[in-house]
């Protein structure tokens, strides 16, 4: 670049309004030409100057601006003025809409707590050498077993030509309370279906996927159900169907 | 209120007086909350309120006596070059110097007190400059170089009084 054109584009450089390559061709030129550097240094100094003589040189009166905030209508409502409703009404929006919030939150985390453990549950029932505590395909023996043993009774469909069949049950805990785990299967399937009374439970689980199970969660005459189990979405509703038709 | 204390001094620059300029700060807010709906979301709102103060000013009375005065000057895109007789190294400026460069800033035409301060003082760019100018970009850099230069001239006029 030569000085001409280096003199003609320094203002712009300096202003930060140059492309980078132009801007790396004038900065490669004053590196060089002391002639250029110079003028740059002047023209800096004078930016600064005008910068440091011209900036905020004069101050408003705050009388002033209270007489401009007054006259466009922003001065400060009296807490007792008529502007007091409008504010209370945004305040009690906001709380509502805050703890509508902070609810929808915590029912999330109890939900993924919940679902965590009845997994974790779920898994060990698999994976254990004795899956259930009864053993039986037949309703009619599954059921009775529980008599005694949970604070409940609830009803179990019949799966005839459903695909679906009984494996057993076996006596879970949430939250210190005893509920039934039922072990359904769909050809090379394993699901857990988890019944506890909806007062130890009150919400149903509100997602139908966990850690690559679905999951399918509601609640029915008093009991809190939750299914969770590797088959697919349409089964997953289907036999939440055949339970829910039962119960 | 935004910007307010950046439009009032720009106002003072402007006007030179201080009761214009609380009269040019309070119809542009005035202006600018009628127009609101005007101002296009995601454009640039300093340069819009800018703007809205700046045409205030052009059709006040202390305006149009500014801008009558100001020679008619080639504003053409074309780049200009420093003269050589006003090199800015040969002004090279003092820490002292802030009053010549306050003084020199009020000797000239509104036009280039304008231009100077919202690049200098506002830090616009020549896109915000030119939205708040209503001018090409072109005249931006070819105004502010002019304007560079006067100030030059004028400060060295100040030092040999």
């Amino acid at each position: 670049m030569d000085c001409e054109t280096c003199q003609r584009k320094l203002d712009a450089y300096l202003d930060g309004e140059l492309e980078l390559t132009d801007a790396k061709l004038v900065a490669d030129h004053l590196t060089t030409c002391p002639t250029c550097a110079r003028s740059g240094l002047a023209r800096v100094q004078q930016k600064r100057a005008i910068s440091s003589a011209a900036a905020i040189t004069f101050k408003p009166d705050p009388a002033f601006r209270a007489r401009i905030e007054k006259s466009i209508g922003l001065a400060k409502p009296s807490p007792w003025g008529r502007g007091w409703l409008p504010l209370l009404a945004t305040m009690i929006a906001l709380l509502v809409a805050s703890l509508f919030y902070l609810d929808l939150k915590r029912g999330h985390a109890r939900d993924q707590q919940v679902l965590a453990e009845l997994a974790d549950q779920h898994v060990m029932t698999l994976a254990s050498a004795n899956p259930v505590d009864v053993v039986s395909t037949d309703r009619h023996t599954v059921k009775p077993w529980f008599e005694g043993k949970i604070p409940f009774s609830f009803n179990l469909p019949d799966l005839n030509n459903s695909g679906f069949e009984l494996v057993g049950g076996k006596v879970a805990y949430l939250n210190g309370s005893p509920g039934a785990e039922l072990i359904f299967g769909i050809r090379q399937h394993r699901i857990s279906v988890f019944i506890f009374d909806s007062h130890a439970m009150e919400t149903p689980v509100n997602a139908s996927s966990f850690s690559s199970f679905n999951v399918r969660g509601w609640n029915q005459n008093g009991l809190w159900y939750l299914l969770i189990g590797d088959l697919n979405q349409q089964d997953s509703d289907k036999l939440r169907e055949l339970l829910r038709q039962a119960a | 209120m935004p910007l307010f204390e950046r439009l009032y001094n720009f106002a003072c620059w402007l006007t030179q007086d201080r009761h214009e300029a609380e009269d040019l700060v309070q119809e542009t807010y005035v202006k600018a909350l009628k127009g609101f709906a005007s101002f296009q979301q995601g454009t640039n709102f300093r340069a819009w309120i800018f703007r809205i103060l700046r045409n205030t000013f052009l059709t006040s009375k202390t305006g149009l006596q500014a801008t009558a005065t100001v020679s008619l000057e080639d504003e053409s895109e074309e780049e200009i070059l420093a003269s050589a007789e006003h090199t800015p190294e040969s002004i090279l400026l003092a820490r002292s110097d802030w009053q010549f460069v306050q003084q020199a800033l009020t000797q000239l035409p509104v036009t280039h007190r304008e231009v100077l301060l919202l690049c200098d003082v506002e830090d616009m760019s020549y896109a915000e400059i030119s939205a708040a100018l209503t001018i090409p970009m072109g005249t931006v850099m070819s105004r502010l170089s002019r304007a560079r230069r006067a100030l030059r001239i004028a400060i060295q006029g100040l030092r040999k009084e």
